[in-house]
């Protein structure tokens, strides 16, 4: 039977991607397991490989196509037997594997579809252009139009300028704005913290990019001590506005060090407000307005998402305002609450509880301190159940915050315990298996959800 | 002299005074040395009475150590220090009251009672603090330094901190960005010989620390810290290295603080003698006061007007910071952000 090979996604948000080389050509017999081509999305180039057997009987989509959608036919294999009238079924997506460096989805949500990003409470006027956008390119576009604006405001980091960030975040930033503002720092995260800092003390803003937040714990100090507590140690006559930004939150097979979500640590801090966007036009309207906001800003990005894309509203200055979270999909049965990458794990709960007849709400924090708790509050008193969902340890935990506030505030309305999902106590293993039983899943997500609802 | 091997400036006190001294000058170092001094021992009275509570790190001793910087930095010059910070306010021309009354935590203080001792800032004065964590004025005062090289203004930052923070990494991280960048700030150790209670020869392995900027390319200076005029003529010339775009300049101030290293250190770790023997032989301002004698400058009554005049400013101070109400309840949770 003629096999149809499809556009893969390389990720639960990629809409379209490069078809950059095919390594192999009409006529070749290909096993299970050969590459078949290169495709490029913006965040890496990947290679596909076949999972069918057979003879590549026609190439569809030439080398070097750009924008191929997702799930479009590329190429046709004829299997034993087939002659090249039969009629032909659609593959599975090729299995890819990176051909960078970068770290890629976890192997779990390459098999879910992609989520659906609804957006019930964006407010764009009506007929906005909406672009296409990597969370990648949203951030560039929101640092770069701030730094247009205000002479003020500049980047600094671990290979910001010549080398575009590590996850190419600030690609052409140091062609447009120069050394003098786009400016690579030595190794050296406790000491460019501070002196950010002192920067933003005497009234320049800066943006200070860690190349993951795990390495910003050599400069939680400065971030804390310096940053947090200078105005209210001044009696309000200093101020700091900074954002601190980077990559967040549990990576693929990268080990502990270099797991982990500190949205609890700094959303512990007064004097700090922590960001946390899922898509691409909250990535470029909050950390818009984080660069704005007179407050140190922790903004915490994902590193699994940067390749991600969703629509960006086409405006002259798209601001998401900071404090209000957003409610992703609207349910009657149970509230799930999440933010960053956990917001994608929890609208596919919500996809595989619809089909079970559970209708659920899926809230987007967006701004994890000040958190928005009458939007949360409001959700639970409709659903009368709770789930959270993090990609931090629960211990002293995002959803141990949301439970003690749901339980103070709606206590009288809860039908079931909240329930929190999160990684398990223990460092993040790099064993595949044991990495993937340690983090919330869909799967688990949606058995939280079952559990509240006692079904 | 960017790249000069460090040396020792220490000036031969007799031979630099006929080039250097004028009256004015002079006398206006003895005033500020004396307001620090009296101030600072009205604190230590006002924390013996149950007034000032908490940390409180007193600067006598080392006097002339910011009175000396002060006379070599103008307007928009910034000044960062850590938790042994009212003799760098007073010196920047920060109200005595207002410092005081800060020690007291009354709303009457530079934060209005929030932030204490160590935590004290004006932002018309340009004093950037009053910070509470050993070494981080450091990499805050080299942020100062990037705002003023980014801003192409001329200006410059002082970083003050002491023998202790020296052994802080990230004041090589900051060293390190500083010579990088050539950014414009002079790092004034305020070396006292003890980081709290243990003495330089037990916490370094090198114990010149003028030295520590040499794997940086940053050109260092031990300075007598005691005498304030061989302390404004390095700080002159690091300024002028400074503001020039030549980068950053490590001085090293050799000082010493009479009382212990906070209120509530009995001092221990050195003797009475050791004590007696800087107090006696190289006090600071005394040193001005022989100098104002000896060349006529004034007599002892004059200097006695002086004194009568700064023990009234520092009564005027500790009756305000007395007098000064509590912060109202309604600032407890302002100002956490803007």
């Amino acid at each position: 039977m003629a096999v149809e090979i499809l556009m893969p996604a390389l990720s639960p948000t990629m809409e379209e991607g490069t078809l950059s080389k095919w390594l192999v050509k009409e006529g070749d017999t290909i096993v299970s397991g050969d590459i078949l081509a290169e495709i490029e999305t913006d965040k890496a180039t990947m290679e596909i490989e076949s999972v069918d057997e057979g003879v590549l009987s026609k190439i569809l989509v030439s080398s070097g196509t750009d924008n191929v959608k997702v799930n479009q036919v590329i190429a046709i294999l004829l299997e034993d037997g087939d002659d090249e009238n039969a009629e032909p079924v659609k593959t599975a997506s090729a299995v890819q594997k990176p051909v960078v460096e970068e770290s890629v989805i976890a192997e779990e949500v390459k098999n879910i579809e992609p989520a659906p990003v609804i957006a019930l409470e964006i407010d764009v006027p009506a007929g906005t252009k909406m672009v296409p956008t990597t969370i990648r390119d949203a951030l560039r576009d929101a640092m770069a139009e701030e730094m247009r604006r205000d002479e003020d405001v500049f980047l600094m980091g671990e290979e910001v300028a010549q080398y575009e960030g590590a996850y190419k975040v600030s690609r052409e930033m140091l062609d447009e704005f120069g050394s003098r503002r786009v400016i690579d720092t030595p190794i050296t995260e406790h000491g460019f913290a501070g002196l950010g800092v002192g920067a933003a003390f005497a009234g320049l803003k800066p943006i200070i990019e860690f190349m993951t937040f795990n390495f910003a714990m050599q400069a939680i100090d400065h971030i804390i001590n310096s940053a947090a507590k200078t105005r209210y140690m001044s009696g309000g006559q200093m101020s700091c506005p900074i954002v601190f930004r980077g990559p967040n939150g549990a990576a693929s097979r990268v080990g502990a060090q270099h797991s982990q979500d500190y949205a609890p640590w700094y959303g512990h801090v007064p004097g700090l407000i922590v960001l946390a966007p899922y898509d691409a036009a909250d990535a470029k309207g909050l950390l818009k307005a984080a660069i704005r906001d007179p407050n140190p800003v922790v903004f915490l990005e994902h590193e699994l998402m940067y390749g991600e894309v969703s629509d960006v509203p086409e405006m002259e200055d798209w601001l998401v305002p900071i404090g209000k979270a957003l409610v992703r999909r609207e349910g009657t049965d149970a509230t799930i609450t999440a933010h960053s990458r956990m917001v994608g794990f929890s609208l596919q709960a919500a996809e595989i509880l619809a089909k079970e007849g559970i209708s659920v709400e899926v809230i987007d924090l967006r701004t994890i301190r000040p958190l928005d708790e009458e939007t949360i509050l409001a959700s639970v008193r409709k659903t009368n159940r709770l789930v959270t969902v993090e990609e931090s340890w629960g211990r002293m935990g995002i959803g141990a915050e949301i439970a003690a506030l749901v339980t103070e505030g709606a206590f009288d309305y809860l039908d079931a315990p909240p329930k929190r999902v999160h990684q398990v106590e223990a460092p993040l293993a790099y064993a595949a298996n044991l990495e993937a039983l340690a983090m919330p899943s869909p799967e688990r997500i949606a058995q939280a959800v079952r559990d509240v609802c006692y079904v | 002299m960017s790249k000069a091997k460090p040396k020792a400036t220490k000036k031969s006190k007799t031979k630099k005074k006929s080039a250097k001294l004028n009256s004015s000058d002079l006398l206006g170092y003895y005033r500020e040395m004396l307001l620090i001094r009296r101030f600072e021992e009205k604190a230590g009275q006002m924390y013996g009475m149950g007034l000032i509570a908490g940390f409180c790190h007193l600067y006598i001793g080392q006097e002339a150590v910011v009175v000396g910087m002060q006379a070599c930095i103008g307007d928009g010059d910034q000044v960062i220090t850590g938790y042994r910070d009212h003799g760098h306010m007073l010196a920047l021309g920060m109200s005595s009251r207002g410092v005081m009354a800060e020690l007291t935590g009354r709303i009457g203080g530079y934060s209005r009672g929030k932030g204490g001792s160590m935590h004290m800032f004006s932002t018309e004065k340009n004093f950037y603090g009053g910070h509470g964590i050993v070494g981080a004025q450091v990499s805050l005062g080299t942020g100062l330094a990037f705002a003023n090289a980014y801003r192409k203004n001329d200006r410059v930052s002082l970083a003050y901190f002491g023998d202790g923070a020296s052994n802080q990494g990230q004041v090589y991280e900051s060293f390190n960005m500083a010579k990088l960048w050539d950014l414009p700030v002079i790092y004034v150790i305020e070396n006292n010989q003890y980081a709290m209670g243990t003495a330089i020869e037990r916490s370094s392995a090198e114990t010149q620390l003028h030295k520590r900027g040499a794997s940086f390319g940053i050109p260092g200076f031990e300075v007598d810290g005691m005498d304030v005029l061989a302390v404004r003529e390095a700080g002159e010339m690091a300024v002028k290295h400074a503001r020039a775009g030549n980068g950053p300049m490590i001085l090293e101030m050799k000082t010493y603080r009479y009382r212990g290293h906070s209120m509530s250190d009995p001092a221990k770790y050195r003797s009475r003698e050791e004590v007696n023997e800087v107090r006696s032989n190289s006090d600071p301002i005394e040193h001005v006061k022989g100098l104002l004698l000896t060349n006529g400058f004034a007599d002892e009554a004059a200097l006695k007007d002086i004194d009568k005049e700064i023990r009234e400013v520092v009564n005027d101070a500790a009756d305000f910071a007395k007098d000064s109400p509590e912060p109202p309840v309604s600032d407890l949770l302002t100002d956490v952000l803007a």
